[in-house]
């Protein structure tokens, strides 16, 4: 007997769903389709190519209407569906047309998500989802004119490089720091930002949408940070949810999505849900090979056969965008008993990392290569042990065979037994095997792990030619010391590179330089920010979660969690009203301590880090700055009290420190930076032990550097001398600069000038006054993005929630 | 174990943490770089640091008072290092965290 069999939709999964039931049960059932798009079915995941004009909409067709007649289904075009009566099993439609079935099928698809802004419903504001909003974009490239696509998923990018393939002045707005967040590690994501930006499609990440604007129709896009974009066409990709309303109505069972057990069947025993719409196992899908799995299943179940269940599988996802190579599977994040290779070549812009846990493949990113893909897919989904391929699985099927050099052959005469390290009793087996087990690469892991030649260090000979008996060639004692374990580039190399290659972000960084670890450690990272900061200091934004708690917080952490904080007292001058301030923080905060610095100023210790913005805010109001007592960046200057005071004062020694902390507070250096100034020869401002300091003398002012006054006790070094303040701070602003472009990270100024010589720092800055000059305009402008006081920022709201907990939950209970 | 509610992933930034206060002392909730949220103790198992307001890298973090290395995932402290905090249970539904607390300890507050 011929059953009614109703579908609500006529997308690629019913399609799908009902060519499996012809074939499996002809003639069971008599089809109707309601599909609310005036058409056939049509292959969506095309659209792209149509956009782009590879194709046109009749290549993409997957059923046309002769299909339909054969299996003599009838198909509503243009008819949305508008009530379910589960009762009488009836579907009524917008059109008035009502079909009642035996068995109903509802595949309604997924609405593309619009995101809640003012101007949202502005004339030019499409989204990116069917055939209609492909017309619409290619009607509005006609004008060739700017467009925005918001979102940088897979859809904004396709929809990106259609747009400019069509003529088409793009950008993509991206609320995430690296495009394909989801799909992509940042590595990848930095590769393909390159890509893309290559193709004349500007980005922006981290780019959140406050208003669309314009009068009756779209004229740009204004961001959080203010910044105006201006575009005539507004395209939003930034995600899909299942159209669930219908079902929802009906009273089905909805959660994200409609309700199915892995037979796709909804709460309704004559209901059946597939697609995007479908909640299956918690889950819900929006790539094809999913979808297509539950039509099958769908389709068995329909036919009679319940055996057929939905099991979940990932799946692979590509960008449909012609020469850009792209492929993400499965689980990529990093962690403990998940181990990673990682190939990166930069001259040819491949990435390729695979995440392994027990020796198998679950998860794969490969970027510019991606022949591999359907390889790696398979080790993962058949659980292939790998470790007999493992040196060389990252290279690819076609390198597998041959066998791997045995490490432990070179290993020279001396038993196992033998003591290597007198002072902490380790033996030359403890030291070769952790090397081996442990993957030790640097004496300093190896001190780390067996403490051999952590103590007097006298074996430290030894130890070396242990691991290079152990690790062969590629231990070499005399290398340089790799900045940290992510990369085997020293700081000058990176240093040297990030200018060379003009990288601007860390990414950018970690993918060029071919960092062997993803997202770096608490060592390279502030290096690299800094390093970043001090060459692009227009360009670069910032990274604050690579930077150390103290520079995120603006205080200094002490060992119960609470901070220091320390304002900005000029040369050390203040006055009452100052005091006064500081005073009424100290009652109002009940603060523990205050104590006075040695760069002359007060400390406020044990304020609760939730204090912190209304500490500040108080201050602020009475004048106060950031001291920066916790930067890697100019601290204090010193000073005494000079010709205005003193008798013996030669030059206004407190006038001119003001002026030059004046000058340079605010600027980031390698390690912190301490000046001082003092009057005269007598240097009651200790100038002489300070990183930079003046000795001011009757005939003008001598200035002193690479002095040290902490682990090493170095008196400074004389610069030269100079006539006037203008020409002293010029020298001083340009000494500074040399040294911030030069230094390695965490570097003071003594060991940096002990490392490239006295000689070539006061050539440099006291004899050729071009390259002084150059170095004296690049902090200048580096000074105008980084004065701005961090406190009176974060007073105003910025990074509010460094400052709160996030929640805080339990206690009611615990009163009780 | 009962679970609660304690906000959105948006409410951590991409490799940062944040601190929840519970009568079992504070609990840090962290973010890394996959968008993966873990819940430790935020109490150093060296000198009581507290880890939130450390740099997260991988499914780590390092201790901002004497650079210790833990691991997110198990509460152990990484490298030659040895020690361990109690790691929460953390949901994540949609975007939705909760973490799950032991009643028993909180009635005994």
């Amino acid at each position: 007997m011929t059953e009614k069999l109703v579908i609500i939709g006529n997308g690629m999964a019913p399609g799908r769903m009902l060519e499996h039931l012809f074939e499996r049960a002809p003639g069971q059932y008599q089809v109707t389709i309601f599909n609310a798009e005036p058409r056939v079915n049509y292959d969506r995941i095309m659209l792209s190519p149509v956009l782009s004009g590879e194709k046109d909409y009749e290549e993409i067709i997957i059923h046309g209407d002769g299909w339909y007649i054969k299996h003599g289904i009838t198909l509503y075009k243009g008819h949305k569906i508008i009530n379910i009566d589960r009762a009488r099993k009836t579907v009524t439609s917008d059109h008035g047309v009502t079909e009642s079935y035996d068995k109903l099928v509802i595949a309604t698809g997924s609405v593309p998500f619009i995101i809640p802004v003012p101007g949202k419903d502005l004339r030019g504001v499409i989204t990116y989802r069917d055939l209609d909003d492909v017309q619409a974009m290619l009607l509005a490239a006609q004008s060739r004119e700017k467009a925005i696509v918001i979102g940088g998923g897979l859809l904004g990018l396709e929809a990106a490089a259609g747009l400019a393939s069509r003529g088409m002045d793009v950008t993509v707005l991206h609320v995430m720091p690296t495009l394909m967040e989801r799909q992509l590690d940042p590595a990848a994501g930095y590769l393909l930002q390159k890509a893309v930006e290559e193709r004349g499609i500007k980005v922006i990440c981290k780019a959140n949408t406050k208003a669309i604007v314009g009068d009756g129709k779209v004229e740009g896009i204004e961001l959080d940070d203010g910044r105006i974009i201006p575009a005539t066409l507004v395209v939003m990709a930034v995600g899909i949810r299942p159209s669930v309303g219908l079902a929802k109505e009906a009273g089905l069972a909805v959660n994200r999505g409609i309700v199915v057990d892995d037979g796709m069947q909804t709460s309704d025993g004559s209901i059946w849900a597939l697609g995007e719409c479908a909640e299956v196992g918690g889950m819900v899908y929006g790539l094809v090979a999913p979808l297509y799995e539950m039509a099958r299943v769908a389709a068995s179940h329909l036919a009679g056969d319940h055996s057929a269940t939905f099991v979940h599988s990932d799946t692979p996802t590509k960008l449909k965008v012609t020469g850009i190579e792209l492929f993400s599977l499965g689980d990529f994040a990093d962690g403990d008993e998940r181990e990673e290779i990682v190939l990166r070549d930069a001259s040819a812009g491949v990435y390729k990392r695979l995440v392994l846990k027990d020796n198998k493949i679950i998860g794969t990113v490969l970027y510019g290569e991606t022949a591999d893909g359907a390889w790696f897919n398979d080790l993962k989904k058949k659980q292939t042990d790998i470790s007999q391929m493992r040196e060389t699985l990252i290279f690819g099927q076609a390198y597998q065979g041959g066998s791997p050099l045995d490490p432990m052959a070179a290993v020279a005469a001396l038993p196992d037994d033998a003591e290597i390290c007198g002072c902490n009793g380790v033996c030359k087996g403890k030291i070769t095997s952790s090397i081996t087990s442990k993957g030790l690469t640097s004496l300093d892991d190896v001190r780390a792990h067996t403490k051999a030649s952590a103590s007097c260090g006298s074996c430290t000979g030894l130890v070396e030619q242990l691991m290079t008996l152990t690790l062969g060639e590629s231990y070499n004692p005399a290398a340089v010391q790799p900045m940290c374990g992510c990369t085997d580039l020293g700081h000058d190399d990176v240093r040297r590179l990030i200018k060379a290659k003009g990288l601007k972000s860390i990414p950018a960084v970690m993918q060029e330089l071919e960092w062997k670890t993803s997202c770096g450690c608490a060592k390279c990272r502030p290096a690299l920010n800094y390093y970043l900061v001090c060459d692009w200091p227009d360009e670069y934004a910032d990274d604050y979660q690579s930077r150390f708690v103290n520079e995120r917080v603006h205080a200094n952490i002490q060992k119960d969690g609470t901070y220091s904080v320390v304002p900005r007292m000029w040369g050390g001058v203040t006055n009452a009203k100052e005091l006064r301030a500081i005073a009424d923080v100290v009652d109002k905060f009940d603060v523990p301590l205050v104590k006075v610095t040695g760069g002359q100023r007060i400390d406020l210790l044990g304020i609760e880090k939730e204090d912190l913005p209304a500490v500040w805010a108080d201050l602020g109001k009475a004048g106060f700055v950031s001291g920066q007592a916790y930067a890697k960046g100019l601290r204090t200057v010193k000073t005494c009290v000079g010709s205005d005071w003193c008798r013996f004062g030669t030059q206004d020694s407190t006038g001119l420190g003001i002026r030059i902390e004046k000058f340079m507070w605010g600027s980031w250096t390698p390690a912190k930076l301490k000046l001082a100034v003092s009057g005269c020869p007598r240097n009651c401002a200790e100038a002489t032990c300070k990183d930079i300091g003046v000795i001011c003398v009757d005939s003008g002012f001598e200035i002193h550097f690479a002095g040290a006054a902490g682990l090493d006790i170095k008196g400074t070094e004389v610069l030269g001398l100079v006539r006037t303040e203008d020409e002293a701070l010029e020298h001083i602003v340009a000494l500074t600069q040399m040294y911030r472009e030069q230094a390695r990270y965490l570097e003071r100024i003594y060991k940096w000038a002990k490392r490239i010589g006295l000689e070539e720092i006061r050539h440099q800055i006291m004899g050729d006054a071009d390259k002084r000059k150059a170095y004296y305009d690049r902090f200048v402008f580096s000074q105008k993005f980084a004065q701005v006081d961090p406190w009176s920022e974060r007073v105003s709201g910025k990074d509010k929630h460094e400052f709160q907990p996030m929640a805080s939950v339990g206690f009611n209970e615990a009163a009780e | 174990m009962n679970w609660y509610p304690i906000g959105k992933i948006e409410d951590i930034p991409l490799r940062g943490a944040r601190c929840v206060k519970t009568p079992q002392g504070k609990i840090g909730v962290f973010r890394t770089v996959e968008n993966e949220v873990f819940a430790i103790e935020d109490h150093c198992p060296h000198k009581g640091g507290p880890l939130t307001q450390g740099i997260v890298h991988g499914k780590a973090v390092t201790c901002p008072l004497h650079n210790w290395v833990i691991s997110l995932e198990t509460g152990k402290a990484l490298g030659a290092d040895e020690g361990a905090v109690r790691s929460i249970p953390v949901k994540n539904e949609d975007g939705a965290l909760s973490i799950a607390l032991e009643s028993l300890m909180m009635a005994a507050e």
